[in-house]
């Protein structure tokens, strides 16, 4: 069982909860991103997921030792999922085990930030006009800085 | 050899995921830049915007290449 997997088919919220559940952990926060339908009053249809999948499941378990040099005790799972997604579909669960809740929400938080800057993994959407890949959240430059930042495992 | 791995616009405009060069000594990631935007003029705009990633690890400098090495360019990226 991995904590930090690439996969083609619906995610089981409830499974990668499991992956974190510890005797020595009184909260788990759980992330679940799903596709939206309307950005910038822009209606999509559906969307495409692709990856660098070994690297992206490298940069999410890399995403897990930040957290874990931040809260040695936080235990982190995530599951991406690629392919084609409708609306409300779920595309990302995090799942963060911390002794207390306050770190649980925090570095939930950091994941889903990291994984929008580190890990290779894009979307196209498809809506009634056209289709595209989309080339970064907020749809400005991609690498603000010139690249990833370096804590992510670049060189 | 070489691989070269394209992903998401870059894949599609190049028509291909996945090319095949020869290694030669001496060859850097910048060399590879360099074929990549001569061979295939439609990704002139987008190899300096992509980061290159060496057997799945981020460079951000150039690189000496050796042979069997993977060669991604990963642009910017939009998952979650």
């Amino acid at each position: 069982m991995s904590l930090f997997e690439i996969i083609e088919t619906p995610i089981a919220v409830e499974s990668v909860m499991n992956k974190v559940v510890h005797p020595n952990c009184g909260a788990i926060n759980l992330f679940v991103g799903t596709v939206r339908e309307l950005t910038k009053g822009k209606k999509t249809l559906h969307l495409e997921y692709a990856a660098y999948k070994e690297m992206a499941e490298k940069q999410l378990a890399r995403i897990g030792e930040e957290i874990s040099e931040r809260c040695p005790e936080a235990i982190v799972a995530i599951t991406h999922r690629i392919g084609r997604l409708e609306i409300s579909d779920i595309a990302v669960v995090i799942a963060v085990a911390t002794p207390h809740r306050a770190d649980s929400y925090e570095y939930s938080r950091y994941a889903i930030e990291r994984i929008k800057e580190i890990v290779p993994i894009w979307k196209k959407e498809h809506w009634e006009t056209g289709e595209a890949w989309i080339g970064d959240q907020k749809e400005i430059t991609a690498y603000p800085t010139g690249k990833p930042e370096c804590a992510n495992g670049g060189e | 050899m070489i691989t070269i791995k394209l992903f998401a616009a870059m894949a599609e405009e190049a028509g291909l995921e996945n090319i095949q060069i020869p290694y030669q000594e001496g060859l850097t990631t910048e060399g590879v830049k360099q074929w990549l935007t001569e061979t295939y003029p439609t990704l002139a705009a987008r190899v300096p915007a992509a980061m290159v990633a060496v057997n799945q690890t981020f460079v951000s400098t150039e690189r000496m290449l050796m042979d069997e090495d993977e060669v991604a360019f990963i642009p910017p990226v939009s998952g979650g």
